[in-house]
C-alpha cells in the first residue's frame, strides 16, 4: 500500500484530454486494485454514515468500502447488489458530488471519498470475474409487461425475474438499454464492455426482451392486457421528447436535437467510418444548453473534428451537468459561454446556418428553483459564427402510452401519475416508474423506482 | 427478425416485399408507416405500408432501389429477414375515424404520384371495404413506372391514369389530370395526395386554388419515428410538427413544402457517398468530389 494523503482522493488515470478529444474510447480508465484498496483506507466507516443518506437508493456504502479495503470484491459486490442493479452504470454517471461523496463526512475538510469510482471498480472486477446475479429457484406462474429497456424497465424486469415471474420487456428501438445505448456516448459508458453486459444479465435472469415493439402503436396496454394475458404492466418509456426554443431560424439546415444527434452517433454509430448512418459534421458547432445531454452533445462533436462552444443562459455554478463533465469538457477544450442566451439562428441563401445570434445575461432575483433568474442585458445583441447548432434544452415524456391506455392518468407535462412508494398509477396492475414519471432525472432515480415498483407488483400478484 | 415471404418485381427498380409481422398487422390502419433495418449495419429507413393481411399477418412494402439502402435490399430474397421492422408508426389516416354513413356522404380524391401508389393503395382498400371507394388520379411519367394497376382497378371507383409522357392514359401530370376533372364539373370534398414533395406542393397549390380540402403525406428524413428526436420537424401553419407523431398526414394547404424540401436534402452528399462507397467498393478512389475528407 503507498502513501495516502487522507485529505486527497486517490488520483484515476484518465487518457490525456489532447489524444482522448480524438477518439471515442474511455475517458476514466478506473482504479486498480492497489489504488481501490488504497482509496478505501480514507473511508471513516462513520457510525452515522451520511453518505448512505445522500445515496437515492440507500447503498450500504461503508459496508462495501470496507470490503474493498480488504481486498473482498464478491462481499462488496452483494452488498451493493442488495440496493442496486446497474453498478457499474451507476458509478460512471451519477453526479455523486451531490448525493454520496456531496454529504461524505470526509468532505468536510479535504476532499470526499471517492465513492463513484469504488463501486465502478468492484461493478467492473465483479464483471471481469465473472460473478452474475442469481435467478429464481422456482417460477410463478404470473406474466409482467415491461414497457422500455433503460434503467428502469431493466431493474423492475430483472427484480421481478428473481422473484420467479415471467418477464417481457417490450423496447421501442431495435436495441435495449434506453439511454444508456442512445444517449449517453461510448466515451462516458462503454456500450459493449458495460451496458450490453448489463442487459445480458437480465437476460440471463429469464427476462425476455422484444425490441422494435413501440407500445401504443404495435399493440397497447390494455390489449397486452386483456390478450396477451399480461398479469401486470411497469411503464419505463423514459422521457424521449426533445424541446426546442422555439427561435427563428430553428427549422434551418444544420440545427439539430441533442437527441438526434447523440442518436446517430450512438445508437445507430455514425462515429465510426463505415457506419450507413450520416451525421453533420460542422466545423463550428454551438450547443445551446448546460445539462449532461449538452456535455455529450458538445464532447461528441468535438470528436467527430468540430470545433464546439457551449452556450448556456446562467453561470457556472448553475450549470446542471456533473462537474466531471463540464471539467472533462474543458480540458478537451470546448469553449464555454455562459450567461448567454440564444434569440435566432442566422442562415445563408439555401437554408444552411451560418451563425446564432446571442445576448448577454446577468443573474438577477432567485426564482421558483431558488437558482437566480437570468435577466438580458439591454444592447447586449452579438453573433457566434457557426454552421452547426445542437439544441439541448431537456426532454419531456413521450404522451403515446397515455393518450392509447384507457384511463391512465397524466400531468399537464405529460408525466405519468404514479404513487411514490411503488409507482402504482390511476390503472389497476399498471405501475410506472423512472424519467416517464418525474421528467428527464437520472440513471439511479430510474433504477430506484423499477425496484420499488417491482416490489409493488410483487405485493399486488401475491394478494 | 423478419421475414420476407413475397417478393415481386412491379416495374424498373421496384419491388414488393410481403414481410412477416403478426403484432404490426394485426395494429395497422391506412396512413400509417413502418421503420425498417435490412441487417445489423442497416440504417433505419422510413417506409410506407402498402397493404397488410391480418389473418395471414403480414405487411406489404413498396420499396424504389434510389438510396444506399433501398439499392442494397433488393439482394434480399424470399425466405430472407429484415433485421427489424417497427409499426404501425404514425397516426392513421382521419378518415379512418369516420362511419361508412359518415363517408359515403363526402366525394374523396386520392392523387398518387410514383411510390406514393403503394399507400394510396392502402387507403383505397380500406374504403372499398367499408363500402366507400373513392376515385383516384394515379400518375407516373411514362406507363411502365405506373405500378399495381389492376390492383388499384380493383378498389378504386374510377380510376384515372395520368402520364408525363402521355403514353398512357391523360398526357400530363396528376396536376393537368386534376385540373382537367374540375373542368368537367366533377366535384370533391377531399383530396389526399401522397408521392414526391414537389408533386404534392403543386397539388395542393391547385387545391387551394379551386377551394379543396386537402391532405398531404409527409414523408420527411427520420430516425426513430416514435417522436425522439425532431429529425422529422416540418412547419404546419407555422409551428413546428414531427412528421413521425403529429403526422405522417397534414392539411395540405397549411405545410411549408418548400422548407420541407429544402430539408429534405440535409443528407444528401453523404448519402450519395454511401451508395458509391457501396457500388464501387474497393475501386473508388475519389475524384468524385463528394469524399473530399
Ligand atoms: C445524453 C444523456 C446523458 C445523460 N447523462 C446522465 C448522467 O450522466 N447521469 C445520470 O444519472 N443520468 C443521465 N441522464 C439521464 C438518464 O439517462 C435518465 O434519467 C435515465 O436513463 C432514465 O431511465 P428510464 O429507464 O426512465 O428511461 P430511458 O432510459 O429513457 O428508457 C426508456 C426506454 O423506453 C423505450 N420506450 C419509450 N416509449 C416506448 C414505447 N411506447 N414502447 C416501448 N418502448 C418505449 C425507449 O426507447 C427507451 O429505450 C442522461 C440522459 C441523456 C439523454
Ligand atoms: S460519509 Fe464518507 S467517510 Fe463516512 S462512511 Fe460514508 S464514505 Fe465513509
Ligand atoms: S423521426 Fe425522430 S422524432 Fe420523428
Amino acid at each position: 500500500m503507498g502513501q495516502v494523503d487522507m485529505m486527497k482522493k486517490v488520483p484515476v488515470s484518465e487518457q490525456p484530454a489532447a489524444e482522448r478529444a480524438h477518439n471515442f474510447q474511455e475517458v476514466c480508465l478506473g482504479y486498480t486494485r492497489e489504488e481501490a484498496m488504497d482509496e478505501a483506507t480514507r473511508c471513516l466507516n462513520c457510525k452515522n454514515p451520511r453518505c448512505v443518506s445522500g445515496c437515492p437508493v440507500s447503498i450500504d456504502i461503508p459496508s462495501f468500502i470496507m470490503q474493498v479495503k480488504e481486498g473482498n470484491v464478491q462481499e462488496a459486490y452483494d452488498i451493493i447488489s442488495l440496493s442496486s442493479s446497474l453498478p457499474a452504470v451507476c458509478g460512471r454517471v451519477c453526479p455523486q458530488e451531490t448525493q454520496c461523496e456531496g454529504v461524505c463526512v470526509r468532505g468536510i475538510k479535504g476532499e470526499p471519498v471517492s465513492i463513484g469510482k469504488l463501486e465502478r471498480f468492484v461493478a467492473d472486477t465483479a464483471r471481469e470475474m465473472g460473478i452474475v446475479p442469481k435467478g429464481a429457484d422456482e417460477k410463478k406462474n404470473k406474466k409482467v409487461a415491461v414497457i422500455g429497456a433503460g434503467p428502469a424497465g431493466l431493474t423492475c424486469a430483472g427484480d421481478l425475474a428473481k422473484k420467479g415471474y415471467a418477464v417481457t420487456i417490450f423496447e421501442a428501438l431495435h436495441k435495449p438499454g434506453g439511454v444508456l445505448m442512445y444517449g449517453i456516448p461510448e466515451f462516458r459508458l462503454p456500450k459493449e464492455a458495460v451496458v450490453e453486459k448489463e442487459i445480458e444479465n437480465v437476460k440471463a435472469l429469464g427476462v425476455e426482451i422484444i425490441t422494435d415493439f413501440v407500445v401504443g402503436r404495435t399493440a397497447t396496454i390494455d390489449s397486452l392486457m386483456e390478450d396477451e394475458g399480461f398479469d401486470a404492466v411497469f411503464i419505463g418509456s423514459g422521457a424521449g421528447l426533445p424541446k426546442f426554443m422555439g427561435i427563428p431560424g430553428e427549422q434551418a439546415l444544420g440545427v439539430f436535437s441533442a437527441n438526434e444527434y447523440l442518436t446517430r452517433s450512438n445508437l445507430m454509430g455514425a462515429f465510426k467510418e463505415d457506419s450507413r448512418t450520416p451525421i453533420m459534421v460542422g466545423k463550428k458547432t454551438v450547443v445551446v444548453g448546460g445539462g449532461n445531454v449538452a456535455m455529450d452533445a458538445a464532447r461528441t462533436a468535438l470528436r467527430l473534428g468540430s470545433e464546439v462552444t457551449i452556450v448556456y443562459r446562467r453561470s457556472e455554478e448553475e450549470l446542471p451537468a456533473r462537474v466531471e463533465e463540464v471539467h472533462h469538457a474543458k480540458e478537451e477544450g470546448i469553449i464555454f459561454n455562459l450567461l448567454t442566451n440564444p434569440v435566432e439562428i442566422t442562415t445563408n441563401e439555401e437554408g444552411w446556418v451560418n451563425g446564432i445570434d446571442c445576448i448577454r445575461m446577468e443573474l438577477g432575483e432567485p426564482d421558483a428553483s431558488g437558482r437566480r433568474r437570468p435577466v438580458e442585458i439591454p444592447d447586449s445583441r452579438f453573433h457566434i459564427e457557426c454552421d452547426t447548432v445542437i439544441m439541448s434544452l431537456g426532454t419531456s415524456p413521450n404522451p403515446l402510452i397515455h393518450t392509447t391506455t384507457d384511463h391512465l392518468d397524466a400531468d399537464k407535462h405529460g408525466c405519468i401519475i404514479a404513487t411514490e412508494d411503488v409507482g402504482l398509477t390511476s390503472r389497476e396492475g399498471v405501475y410506472a416508474g423512472g424519467d416517464a414519471v418525474t421528467g428527464a432525472a437520472t440513471v439511479i432515480l430510474a433504477m430506484g423506482a423499477g425496484k420499488a415498483a417491482a416490489a409493488g407488483i410483487d405485493a399486488y400478484l401475491s394478494k | 427478425m423478419f421475414e420476407i415471404v413475397v417478393k415481386k418485381t412491379l416495374g424498373p427498380k421496384i419491388t414488393l416485399y410481403e414481410v412477416k409481422a403478426p403484432f404490426i398487422a394485426k395494429s395497422a390502419l391506412p396512413g400509417q408507416f413502418l421503420i425498417v433495418r435490412i441487417d445489423e449495419e442497416g440504417e433505419r429507413i422510413p417506409l410506407t405500408i402498402c397493404d397488410y393481411d391480418k389473418e395471414k399477418g403480414t405487411i406489404t412494402l413498396v420499396v424504389q432501389a434510389v438510396g444506399a439502402e433501398s439499392t442494397r435490399m433488393e439482394s434480399l430474397q424470399e425466405g430472407d429477414c429484415f433485421a427489424d421492422v417497427v409499426g404501425p408508426l404514425g397516426r392513421p389516416s382521419e378518415l379512418t375515424e369516420l362511419s361508412p354513413e359518415e363517408l359515403k356522404q363526402k366525394k374523396l380524391l386520392f392523387v398518387a404520384g410514383g411510390l406514393g401508389t403503394a399507400p394510396v393503395y392502402a387507403q383505397l382498400k380500406w374504403l372499398h371495404e367499408q363500402g366507400c371507394p373513392a376515385d383516384c388520379i394515379q400518375g407516373a411519367r411514362t406507363k411502365d413506372l405506373l405500378i399495381m394497376i389492376d390492383e388499384m382497378e380493383e378498389v378504386t371507383d374510377t380510376l384515372y391514369l395520368a402520364t408525363d409522357d402521355g403514353s398512357v392514359g391523360i398526357h400530363g401530370n396528376v396536376t393537368v389530370a386534376l385540373q382537367q376533372l374540375h373542368d368537367e364539373g366533377k366535384h370533391y370534398d377531399l383530396v389526399i395526395v401522397i408521392g414526391p414533395m414537389i408533386m404534392m406542393k403543386f397539388v395542393c397549390e391547385l387545391t387551394k386554388k379551386l377551394g379543396i380540402p386537402s391532405i398531404a403525406s409527409m414523408n420527411t428524413i427520420m430516425v426513430d419515428g416514435t417522436g425522439m428526436c425532431g429529425a422529422c420537424r416540418l412547419l404546419v401553419d407555422g409551428e413546428v410538427k414531427f412528421a413521425c407523431v403529429d403526422g405522417p398526414e397534414f392539411n395540405g394547404h397549411l405545410i411549408d413544402f418548400d422548407q420541407a424540401m429544402q430539408r429534405a436534402k440535409l443528407y444528401k452528399d453523404q448519402e450519395t457517398r454511401i451508395l458509391l462507397r457501396d457500388q464501387e467498393k474497393e475501386t473508388h478512389h475519389g475524384g468524385c468530389g463528394l469524399c473530399s475528407e
